[in-house]
């Protein structure tokens, strides 16, 4: 098989390198060769970070490149806008519908840029939700993450039983369970 | 016994060493190396401690090795400058355990202040290196570092980049090598580095590289792998990666020792392609001692010196081939920023309030130097802050520093600051110096150091006393103040800035992502009392952001609390919900 390419972009702290690790750890659970590729270091502090998932046979390099993603999961729509060159033709963008201002627009140095979802929608087959309101519902606004994780989940071809279980290894064990609420909550998303 | 896992290349590194019989390991925090440390700890068989600085860590290594053990010292590139007094002169005496630098580089700068290229360094130190490809050549190599260093006599460096340290990939566990200590036998004709010894060592040393430089050939780290011969790429480490990637079909000569390199083996590599490539990022290190043979071949001049490799770079070089993709859309940059709640914006928004100028440091609060803050104006390397603020003193005289400070984190005082106020204290200089005290090394990700009381194996230990250290050196003029109590910070510095004598202001409060932190509360905004005026968010919170009507919204979930935000709200409009998480 051809390898898979993941891209999860987003703010720094917003929980791109927990989401890399548990699609890689998938992904070996199903016997791929998998490689990720992290930010660590100064990008982490607000800044727009990116972090890559290649899994399949045998993979070489641990980065993605432009035109080669398959699937591009990001956590802010402005990061989605950024990162959508990366995406191959018929690639999918998962987007959490959340506005984050970089600090150039807080300044007033940019413009935040209107109609992101629509646009990057002529382009490509894009998903987004409002994961952070759904994450308040369930009582715990960082999980939503997770819930991203969940909607990334029906685009891909693994067991919903093992998504579950590598969150269960994954996540901190004190937030085992409402991981695993916000990951249903994602994967029955529908719209 | 094996058994696969994946792992960061900087955990395959800590495991090889692991592996290895490394009895002990040294190193001061940095991106992208502080892993590397940090998972040697987890092993209960290997001491490892943070160091104040990287010169320390490497002489500690130096000393476990000179007594019988393995030992291993790990940093960034830079962190090799610090090291490079004990380096250059261990590489004269050898070693008696194996004993390994690991020099972590970061091509494409993601967090440092250059871009250096560490197999220079050890060129120069006359030191092997090795360079791996991956996480599970990470861990090899770094095994097979400690056989080198004790069969050759020498320290060994293990080159890593960004890219490697900070991906994951595969590994193969194995077992423990019981590696049992070797006796310490006093030989000052080996350990001790004076002239007349130093100069018989320099013989040796010479000697010791030809003889490796010879059995290099020989290596099965140095691989060949023959396909079609037209083009034939010698490459290592990370760019290996990118070769296979975009040239699948080309023949490639792989190294893993990259110094001293492989005469022969190039030589014939080099007789079997039609057109040779160099492939290596940041300098031409291969690339000129190749030319230097005589053999023909292409690098830096459709290579870029700067940054990291790509698959697509390589194939648009090499095959002319351009990849058909979208171009990237012109959106706003979103550069790094001081976390909500951050004390150094507390503090920065006071000196920019009073104008001052900062001669700055490594750290978070280097990010103080970009708007909306824009409170340093100079930075240089760790500890220079202090040592920079004195020479523009004595350059310009007392009056010329009246509205200048020097701003130094808690750790990076430790580091390599505190020399640096001796010499202010020395050379009657009678600059302001402000030492952030956030109880961390914080931009590296929340190391301890010696002013927190706690061990990298998280052991309770003795906090040295920044103020009672200052104060040993003769400043009578050492304050410490709450970040956010901005009143009275405002006032201590504009008395200290104006005072003809050395003082020191430490502004204690906790980084706001340390696990002790707990959060006052939420700040919230009254949009009836709100007029607009912006004035709160003039310290560039990420927090903050003004809705369509103009009024300020403060993100609940990204606030901590701070309540600088409060305090320069001139009209009230900000409360701070007390409990809120």
């Amino acid at each position: 098989m051809e390898t898979v390419n993941i891209m999860i972009a987003g703010v720094g702290g917003q929980g791109t390198l927990l989401t890399s690790r548990i699609l890689g750890g998938i992904a070996i659970q199903e016997g791929f060769d998998v490689k990720i590729s992290e930010v660590h270091g100064m990008a982490q502090r607000g800044g727009s970070v990116v972090t890559y998932v290649r899994y399949g046979e045998k993979v070489a390099e641990p980065v993605v490149e432009e035109g080669c993603a398959d699937v591009l999961i990001a956590f802010e729509r402005l990061e989605a806008m950024r990162y959508a060159h990366f995406l191959k033709r018929d690639g999918v963008i998962i987007c959490n519908n959340q506005r984050i201002d970089p600090m150039t627009v807080t300044t007033g140095k940019a413009a935040y840029p209107r109609h992101i979802i629509e646009n990057l929608s002529k382009k490509y087959k894009v998903v987004s939700l409002d994961a952070m309101e759904e994450a308040k519902k369930l009582g715990n606004a960082k999980v939503f993450n997770t819930i991203i994780i969940g909607v990334a989940a029906k685009h891909m071809k693994f067991q919903k039983e093992k998504w579950e279980e590598v969150i269960k290894n994954t996540v901190p064990p004190k937030t085992i369970e409402i991981n695993l609420k916000a990951f249903q909550t994602g994967y029955e998303w529908s719209k | 016994m094996s058994r696969q896992t994946i792992m960061l290349g900087n955990a395959a590194i800590a495991r090889g060493a692991y592996e290895a019989g490394v009895k002990v390991s040294s190193a001061y925090p940095g991106t992208p190396s502080t892993e590397i440390s940090e998972n040697i700890a987890k092993y209960d068989e290997i001491y490892a401690e943070w160091a104040p600085n990287e010169k320390v860590a490497m002489e500690v290594a130096i000393g476990a090795s000179k007594s019988g053990v393995r030992a291993v010292a790990s940093m960034k590139h830079v962190g090799v400058n610090v090291a490079a007094d004990p380096l250059y002169s261990v590489s004269y005496s050898g070693v008696n355990g194996g004993l390994v630098l690991i020099a972590a580089d970061d091509p494409g700068l993601y967090s440092s202040q250059n871009e250096q290229d560490s197999r220079m360094v050890a060129r120069a130190a006359v030191v092997p290196v090795l360079e791996p490809s991956d996480s599970e050549e990470a861990r090899i190599f770094t095994k097979l570092a400690f056989d080198i260093s004790e069969k050759y006599d020498t320290v060994v460096m293990v080159r890593s980049t960004t890219r490697l340290a900070h991906s994951q990939g595969i590994v193969n566990l194995e077992e423990r090598m019981e590696i049992k200590d070797k006796p310490y036998i006093r030989d000052i004709s080996k350990n001790v580095m004076m002239p007349g010894m130093a100069k018989k060592r320099h013989i040796i040393v010479e000697q010791m590289m030809n003889q490796l430089a010879k059995d290099a050939s020989e290596m099965e780290i140095n691989k060949t792998e023959y396909s079609d011969t037209s083009i034939g790429v010698i490459t290592s480490g990370i760019p290996y990666q990118y070769v296979k990637e975009a040239l699948p079909n080309a023949s490639v000569l792989k190294l893993g020792l990259v110094h001293p390199l492989p005469k022969k083996l190039i030589q014939d590599f080099a007789a079997k392609v039609d057109k040779l490539y160099i492939v290596e990022e940041l300098e031409p290190v291969i690339e000129e001692q190749v030319k230097s043979w005589g053999i023909s071949c292409i690098g830096k001049e459709i290579f870029t010196i700067q940054g990291e490799y790509s698959a697509n770079m390589i194939r648009q070089a090499v095959l002319g081939q351009t990849p058909e993709y979208a171009s990237a859309a012109e959106v706003p940059a979103r550069p790094p920023i001081l976390c909500p709640g951050c004390p150094h914006r507390s503090v920065f928004s006071v000196l920019k309030k009073l104008k001052i100028h900062g001669a700055g440091d490594i750290g978070c609060y280097t990010l103080g130097a970009v708007e909306p803050l824009g409170v340093m104006d100079i930075n240089v390397c760790m500890g220079a802050s202090i040592s920079t603020l004195h020479g523009m003193e004595m350059a310009k005289g007392k009056d010329f520093i009246k509205n200048w400070v020097a701003l130094i984190g808690d750790s990076t005082f430790l580091h390599t600051g505190v020399n640096s106020l001796m010499n202010m204290v020395y050379n009657k200089a009678t600059g302001t110096v402000m030492i952030l005290d956030n109880s961390t090394t914080g931009m590296t990700g929340h190391q301890d150091h010696p002013a927190t009381g706690k061990t990298l194996k998280g052991e309770t230990t003795y906090a040295i006393n920044i103020y009672q250290l200052c104060k040993a050196m003769g400043i009578e003029h050492v304050y410490e103040v709450d970040a956010f109590d901005i009143d009275e910070l405002e006032k201590i510095i504009k008395r200290e800035t104006a005072r003809e004598d050395v003082s020191v202001i430490i502004t204690k409060s906790p980084c706001a992502l340390l696990k002790s932190f707990v959060p006052k509360g939420t700040c919230v905004v009254d949009t009836e009392k709100c007029r607009k005026c912006g004035m709160c968010m003039n310290s560039g919170c990420p927090a903050m952001s003004k809705t369509e009507d103009g009024t300020v919204k403060i993100d609940e979930v990204m606030c901590n609390g701070c309540g600088l935000c409060q305090k320069n709200c001139k009209f009230d409009a900000i409360s701070l919900l007390p409990n809120q998480k």
